[in-house]
């Protein structure tokens, strides 16, 4: 930006000079803020690898809890953690974006379909206590399924909607206008040519869409306390099948919460490995998306 | 909806019956041609009629489900709400929260949401500026290759879940609390404040950001053209001109603080009374409801307060999001 040296009209002037000082100083501020969001995210999971690595193992994550959670592993939360995410995902997915769908494909811009998206806004704002007050108040009492995965995993269905819709409308979106008038002047219809171009162009941004989804419900402890996780199950080690879709389950999220505010004299390891277990595998999940994300745009032809 | 649908569906069979491109509005190719069109065989156009009625119903599904939250909430909630014995000023403004006392209930809530506020007002106060200012550094600052890694380490802080971010604050944060402070109690006010700064701050710099890129590169070009450096065009020019979807950002991120759960009831101790000072421990709206519902037996009036203290976290986030979509819809018509 500085001017060339010895050209006498544009030499630095004071005022040159402050303009630049003061560029200096606002953007090592800026620098020094993005910073300190880094700073925080590494240090967390560093000190919290550090404190789990005497529990950390295999042994670990396939082992039963052992003399009231004090010793032992997580495999029913672990699984219990799958079972909800993997239930949740099948109600979620479809719904989730078949109405990206219509959002992006079908609906117009007027007062109707406004409503819509600020009822998609509403419901990704609503605080997760209020998800399962009201998964407490339909589905298990209401619908009469009890504290159960099925009551669990509706509940989470319905939170992580607007994940979906969100992910899906915007790869729907990356899909360039012309490909579809294209597909139109050739005489098929609207659906002919969601099904023919847009989504063949948009799937892997739908699909990261739906690993998004699944990071969220698993991580969620609100929403299932109420409605189906519970504090002990008895399972077998290594089980993959212990839960039927009408049982309570263990889960990693609630796991975590009851060990770290009400078992007492717990081995110290014990929560932090379980914290990292269930941050290991969420940002396992969110990194598969970002990897997927990027790879997607440099494939991209246009 | 559901009825147009039904015609829909019925007019495959129709002897005149034109492939199906009736479904939307523009771009649809002229009806009427010289030559008579060869028509798609029934069971296609029977399936594409049943699929376009299962998507206009699952755009309808996000209405739906906003108002099934609030009348199930609200319908566990109206019996209290309406006997006899319950005053909505004394739920409101009464600081007196003893539920499960055997002589003297109280239902007032005042406590609570002044804990809400002054939690949320912590949080907001550390993660406005660091959120903003990151948002201008990645939007306006940094290199595309930097720009990429930050925008991925605001996405992982974003996933970290709720109930991690309460075990580091009762764990990690609560000892550091009390190293630098000399606070009795390292869950407090302080603390969850900073952690709901933490899980706010990635909401306020991915929403600002968009904000910021939403400005067209003509005003920045202008700028350059006047002379001005990157720092001046920021200031004069793009935070002014991205300045409701920058209040959006905000807006957002007090709403996330709001809702928070498991942070706030991990992070903050459990005392349920008026915080007077920063290492005061203060309980919050949501986190009463986590405590206690458990304990509250299905039916009973401390269970129906809970429920109505949910209803009253509904209109609020609703509010602050119904703000913060206007913030962004004021942006969009410019």
């Amino acid at each position: 930006m500085s001017a060339p040296p010895g050209s006498a009209l544009f030499s630095r002037t004071p005022h040159v000079a402050r303009t630049e000082r003061s560029e200096a100083i606002a953007r090592g501020v800026f620098f020094v803020m993005s910073v300190a969001m880094i700073v925080p995210l590494v240090a967390i999971v560093a000190y919290l690898i550090y404190r789990a690595a005497p529990s950390l193992s295999w042994e670990f994550l396939v082992d039963v809890p052992r003399k009231g959670m004090r010793e032992g592993g997580i495999w029913p939360a672990f699984v219990g953690t799958l079972y909800l995410v993997g239930s949740s995902l099948a109600v979620s997915a479809p719904i989730g974006v078949l109405a990206a769908i219509y959002l992006h494909e079908y609906a117009r811009d007027n007062w109707f379909n406004r409503i819509i998206n600020l009822a998609v806004i509403n419901l990704a704002g609503v605080p997760s206590i209020v998800h399962a007050l009201f998964g407490l108040g339909a589905f298990v009492y209401a619908a009469r399924f009890g504290y159960s995965i099925m009551a669990a995993s509706l509940t989470l269905a319905i939170m992580t909607l607007p994940v979906i819709i969100a992910s899906t409308r915007e790869a729907l979106a990356s899909v360039p206008m012309p490909f579809r008038v294209a597909c139109w002047n050739v005489g098929a219809s609207r659906w002919q040519t969601i099904q023919g171009v847009v989504l063949p162009n948009s799937i892997s941004g739908i699909l990261t869409g739906v690993i998004l989804q699944v990071s969220r419900a698993a991580g969620e402890t609100a929403p299932i306390m109420f409605t189906g996780a519970v504090f002990f199950k008895a399972v077998q080690r290594g089980d993959l099948f212990p839960y039927g879709l009408s049982e309570q389950c263990m889960a990693l999220s609630m796991h975590l919460y009851t060990l770290s505010t009400q078992v007492p004299n717990v081995r110290e390891s014990i929560p932090y490995a379980t914290a990292v277990v269930l941050l290991g595998s969420v940002l396992m999940v969110n990194a598969t998306a970002i990897a997927l994300r990027v790879w997607l745009r440099n494939r991209k032809k246009w | 909806m559901a009825v147009d649908d039904g015609s829909l569906k019925g007019r495959g069979h129709e002897p005149t019956g034109r492939p199906g491109d009736d479904a939307g509005g523009e771009g649809s190719v002229p009806r009427r041609s010289a030559v008579p069109r060869p028509r798609r065989p029934l069971p296609a156009v029977v399936a594409e009629r049943v699929l376009e009625a299962a998507i206009r119903l699952s755009g309808l599904s996000a209405i739906f489900f906003v108002l099934a939250i609030f009348f199930f909430i609200f319908r566990e909630a109206a019996p209290v709400l309406f006997s006899r014995d319950f005053r909505l000023s004394e739920f409101l403004f009464s600081t007196q929260w003893y539920p499960t006392s055997a002589s003297n209930v109280r239902y007032g809530t005042l406590a609570l949401t002044l804990g809400t506020l002054s939690v949320t007002g912590v949080a907001i106060v550390l993660a406005v500026p660091f959120g903003l200012g990151a948002a201008v550094f990645v939007s306006e600052f940094c290199g595309p290759k930097l720009r990429e890694t930050l925008k991925i380490v605001i996405e992982l802080l974003a996933a970290i879940p709720s109930v991690v971010w309460g075990f580091i604050g009762l764990t990690v944060m609560s000892r550091i609390t009390i190293a630098l402070t000399g606070a009795p109690v390292g869950v407090n006010l302080l603390n969850g404040g900073i952690i709901l700064a933490l899980m706010s701050v990635p909401i306020i710099v991915s929403i600002g950001e968009d904000a910021l890129k939403a400005v067209p590169d003509s005003y920045r070009e202008a700028a350059l053209a006047m002379g001005a450096n990157r720092w001046q065009t920021v200031r004069r020019v793009l935070v002014p001109a991205a300045r409701n979807g920058l209040l959006a950002a905000v807006l957002l991120g007090v709403g996330r603080a709001v809702g928070e759960t498991m942070a706030v009831l991990m992070a903050t101790g459990h005392a349920v009374h008026v915080p007077h000072s920063l290492l005061d421990s203060v309980r919050t709206l949501t986190a009463n409801i986590a405590a206690e519902l458990g304990e509250a037996p299905a039916g009973s009036d401390h269970y129906r307060v809970l429920f109505l203290t949910g209803t009253l976290l509904f209109f609020i986030t609703f509010a602050v999001n119904l703000c913060a979509d206007m913030a962004i819809r004021g942006v969009r018509r410019r």
